[in-house]
């Protein structure tokens, strides 16, 4: 069984946290087609969380057509899932971006100038891709 | 079509001899929601608490519980309602199988079966003296007889403030469990602003017997920014909008309500977390002639 957890302070809102870290699951193939997800009476018991939290996140999760919720059975993972990320990939993908975080705060940038840079390069990259491919 | 909300305020006000305890006082809470109610010591909580469950009567404006007052002493509407008041009173003579059957004799509607069952699995004897036991267990024993009632509505006055980090989440979750259960809409007070976002959906937030901020979590936060740019000399606080102001040598940080909001060349617009959305609101300068109920001089 899946199982959830909750940083009360890292400033995440905890709806999102859950569906980050199912969305992170299923990149990783730790969750695969037809697994179900923990009622939400369960993350309840264990997280000691909202309930109407949890509903959100699942209602969220079912909007991004990630999972589909069966009224008496349980949430689903959909089989039609975007292509794994091997987890060797995430890996690299993380660790190059910690290398680049390090040498931004040596560089003496802040949270906030580094967040800046990053959302306008995220913005100008994505924009560019999004032209190749089409 | 909206709900009935499972309590709603109209201008409601509470004097206590010449001193407003709560004043011009509006709010809705949806049902089935958890709500927190926040605000300093002496703002008025345990005074809106009160009138919510009937064992106080508003000085001005009504109450209503699922659209009935709470003061009219008729059965069903004080069957709806759960209170559990500040450090939570029980019998100490008496043991929880006493309590028990002192709560299913008190109430027309008595779920004795589940505080049994619930106290066990906490391995709580029904054969322990109320005051033997622990105040963790104490509040679990509380708890327990307050959702024996089945309520709708459970108010709750600073249920945690005496338990131990471990007493607190098993609290929770019995108290997050109700919920799941349905049919269940919660008001507590808490001064652990920190831990909120876990436990409460929905926030109202006093100050000097006033409501400064109410609604949804997740909606305050998504229409609140904290703008930080180059320094301003202008005061804006004239515009509703703008929460706080703070200025260092060379930046201004705001704290603004409807982020979508144009913002400034060279500014940058962050999230901004609850503690710090609620501490904002509370430093803000209560305007106190704001009233409608000031006694003329």
């Amino acid at each position: 069984m899946f199982h959830f957890r909750l940083d009360t302070s890292s400033g995440v809102p905890p709806y999102l946290q859950l569906v980050q870290q199912v969305q992170q699951a299923v990149l990783l193939g730790f969750l695969q087609p037809g697994d179900r997800l923990p009622l939400i009476r369960e993350v309840v018991e264990s997280l000691a969380i909202n309930p109407n939290t949890v509903a959100k996140a699942y209602r969220q999760l079912e909007q991004g057509d990630l999972v589909t919720g069966r009224p008496g059975h349980g949430t689903f993972v959909n089989d039609t899932l975007p292509a794994a990320v091997p987890p060797a990939t995430y890996t690299s993908l993380r660790h190059g971006l910690q290398t680049w975080l390090r040498r931004a705060y040596a560089a003496g940038l802040d949270d906030h100038a580094i967040a800046a840079l990053f959302s306008s390069v995220h913005h100008q990259t994505k924009t560019k891709t999004k032209r190749k491919t089409a | 079509m909206r709900a009935q909300p499972a309590l709603r305020t109209r201008n409601v006000g509470k004097r206590y001899r010449e001193a407003w305890a709560l004043r011009d006082c509006t709010l809705e809470l949806p049902p089935g929601r958890v709500s927190a109610l926040v605000g300093p010591n002496g703002a008025g909580k345990t005074t809106l608490l009160r009138l919510s469950v009937g064992l106080l009567t508003p000085t001005v404006g009504s109450v209503e519980v699922f659209g009935e007052s709470p003061t009219t002493n008729s059965v069903r509407a004080l069957s709806r309602i759960g209170f559990l008041a500040q450090d939570h009173p029980l019998y100490r003579q008496f043991t929880v199988a006493d309590l028990l059957r002192f709560g299913r004799s008190c109430n027309v509607r008595f779920d004795h079966e589940l505080a049994a069952r619930r106290l066990t699995q906490l391995g709580i004897s029904l054969d322990a003296r109320a005051g033997a036991l622990s105040g963790g267990q104490q509040s679990q024993v509380a708890l327990a007889l307050a959702l024996a009632k089945r309520p709708n509505l459970l108010v709750l006055d600073e249920p945690m403030s005496s338990l131990d980090p471990l007493a607190r989440q098993e609290f929770q979750q019995t108290l997050m469990g109700a919920v799941a259960d349905g049919e269940l809409t919660v008001l507590f007070s808490s001064h652990a602003v920190h831990e909120l976002e876990r436990v409460c959906d929905h926030l109202v937030v006093i100050n000097h017997g006033q409501v400064v901020l109410s609604g949804d979590i997740d909606s305050l936060l998504a229409e609140h920014r904290l703008l930080v740019g180059p320094r301003i000399e202008t005061d804006p606080r004239g515009s509703r909008s703008v929460v706080e102001v703070k200025h260092s040598d060379r930046h201004s940080t705001l704290l603004v309500r409807q982020g979508a909001a144009a913002i400034m060349p060279g500014w940058q617009a962050n999230p901004v977390g609850l503690e710090e959305l609620v501490l904002a609101y509370l430093r803000r300068p209560v305007d106190l002639e704001a009233g409608s109920h000031k006694e003329p001089a």
